[in-house]
């Protein structure tokens, strides 16, 4: 092994390591709001809302992250419409493409995640609190959501670390971030072990951290109910 | 008698024993090309091989009085193949690098590595000095240089495009960097489709393959612009490869390039296959 190389190459990935984590933390939350919007159509009763909920979860689910970003990359670009109008000022960048990707297709599978969690909420439960007089915000607020949360926390802090892997592909439309970095010092050295070694240990540290919170999060949430065990 | 001297009875001896069994036909060279990199080299819809390098080969063999049989062989597999003496020379679009000539050996360039921009023909870059120019950064960096001072009013904070990991982006890297923002793409098709939705201003590549594209109805209205530089960073040019022990056929090959140069033939058949005369500079 030769230190020297992997600790230089660290130092170089380092660089990329704020936009990684600044495209994973945004499209992260910009997808968790998304997903309570889906969410929230996917359990209304009116199926004018329903069904195109259903629709762009079906599309986006069904459909490689890759593709969607190459879509929205290279696809948009070709419409000359779409070039002269507002939203070609963020869409003509790289970053932005990125970002709207990620967000869209976390949104579709968090919202999968959150309407289990609703689900889960037991009937009797919501009778309970609607007995006692409980109005449908306070509802929510104090028996549905609590619930929900501590259900589906375990399923979401699996998607956050997928969305923290899933920016690397945001190297493959020019933004540099670690992956983009290690591919680049890869094509330099020729020496493409160490180069991915150290872009890999990177992501298993920030994973590590994601799965640490998650996990501190979920005692704090089941607090209750490990003492009436 | 040297050992010198019966080695060549002897290679002579072999070099009867051959022609003999051969029924005093020319000596066959085998010579491999990839067959899927037009103009250069490609695979006719009926199976047969055409481009470029084809017909040089042909022009070469004809000068070097053997016979030639070019075989079409995956370019992964060129450089091993040639070594395990599948066959003798490679001719593949493949340029002189120093990490190539590390495992074989080249022939002289029988072709320039000439690299241009590519812009719109609606932008400003359009005017980049020293259209029609061709500057070899061997002999006149200087001159490249006072080229690239010229054009940086209209460069100045543009974005360029460039294939990650190629002679063109060491080119953008070294003379470039403080003047444009280089954005790396993986391949040519990629930072072409963003020329062509305005991602980017302009785009550094092989004119060759540049000039082709212009001429496809996918990149209608871009057009080469400013000079066309060559040399330098970009590497001595393309070459035969041979292997390194094969001395006496290097020879006979740098001789027969020699002379297709002289006389035109390279630039005749450079203009019928790529449109741009790819004669090596010096």
């Amino acid at each position: 092994m030769d230190w020297g190389f992997l600790s230089d190459c660290l130092q170089r990935l380092l660089r990329g390591v704020p936009l990684t984590l600044e495209l994973a933390m945004f499209s992260c939350l910009i997808g968790f709001v998304l997903a309570w919007v889906l969410c929230a159509m996917r359990l209304s009763d009116r199926r004018w809302l329903d069904y195109p909920a259903r629709a762009f979860i079906e599309v986006f689910r069904g459909t490689p992250l890759l593709v969607q970003l190459f879509i929205i990359y290279y696809g948009l670009g070709q419409f000359a419409w779409l070039r002269e109008s507002f939203a070609w000022a963020y869409l003509r960048e790289a970053y932005w493409c990125v970002l709207l990707a990620l967000s869209l297709n976390t949104a579709a599978y968090a919202s999968e995640i959150l309407r289990g969690g609703v689900l889960s909420v037991p009937g009797g439960q919501k009778e309970a609190a609607v007995a006692m007089g409980l109005t449908q915000t306070q509802l929510w607020r104090y028996v549905v959501l609590p619930l929900a949360w501590r259900q589906m926390l375990p399923a979401y802090g699996n998607e956050i670390i997928l969305m923290v892997k899933s920016t690397s592909l945001a190297s493959i439309v020019t933004l540099m971030e670690v992956t983009g970095i290690a591919a680049r010092l890869v094509s330099e050295s020729y020496r493409p072990v160490e180069v991915f070694i150290c872009a890999g240990a990177l992501y298993l540290t920030f994973n590590f951290l994601v799965t640490r919170v998650v996990m501190l999060l979920e005692t704090r949430l089941r607090r209750g109910m490990q003492r009436g065990r | 008698m040297s050992l010198k001297a019966v080695l060549q009875v002897s290679m002579v001896c072999a070099g009867l024993w051959m022609s003999a069994s051969h029924a005093a036909e020319a000596p066959v060279l085998k010579i491999a090309t990839e067959g899927a990199y037009a103009p250069w080299n490609f695979t006719k819809p009926g199976g047969q091989l055409d481009g470029f390098e084809i017909d040089l080969a042909h022009d070469l063999c004809q000068r070097m009085k053997v016979t030639c049989q070019i075989t079409a062989q995956d370019w992964d597999g060129l450089i091993p193949s040639l070594n395990a003496g599948k066959f003798d020379a490679i001719m593949a679009g493949m340029s002189i690098t120093e990490k190539r000539q590390e495992v074989i050996g080249f022939s002289r360039p029988y072709a320039a590595p000439l690299n241009g921009f590519l812009v719109m023909d609606k932008g400003a870059l359009t005017a980049l000095p020293g259209a029609g120019s061709s500057i070899d950064l061997d002999h006149d960096e200087a001159g490249a240089k006072a080229l690239i001072a010229q054009m940086t009013p209209l460069l100045k904070g543009k974005v360029l495009g460039v294939q990650g990991s190629t002679t063109a982006s060491a080119f953008a890297e070294k003379y470039l960097s403080n003047l444009v923002e280089v954005r790396e793409y993986k391949t040519v098709d990629a930072h072409n489709l963003d020329l062509l939705s305005g991602r980017i201003d302009a785009v550094l590549a092989n004119a060759v393959v540049l000039k082709l594209a212009t001429e496809g109805d996918a990149m209608q209205g871009s057009k080469m612009a400013g000079p066309i530089f060559a040399g330098g960073v970009f590497g001595p040019g393309i070459g035969v490869g041979l292997r390194k022990s094969d001395v006496e056929l290097k020879a006979h090959f740098d001789q027969a390039i020699t002379e297709a140069v002289a006389d035109g033939t390279v630039k005749r058949l450079s203009q019928k296959w790529l449109k741009l005369d790819v004669t090596p500079l010096k």
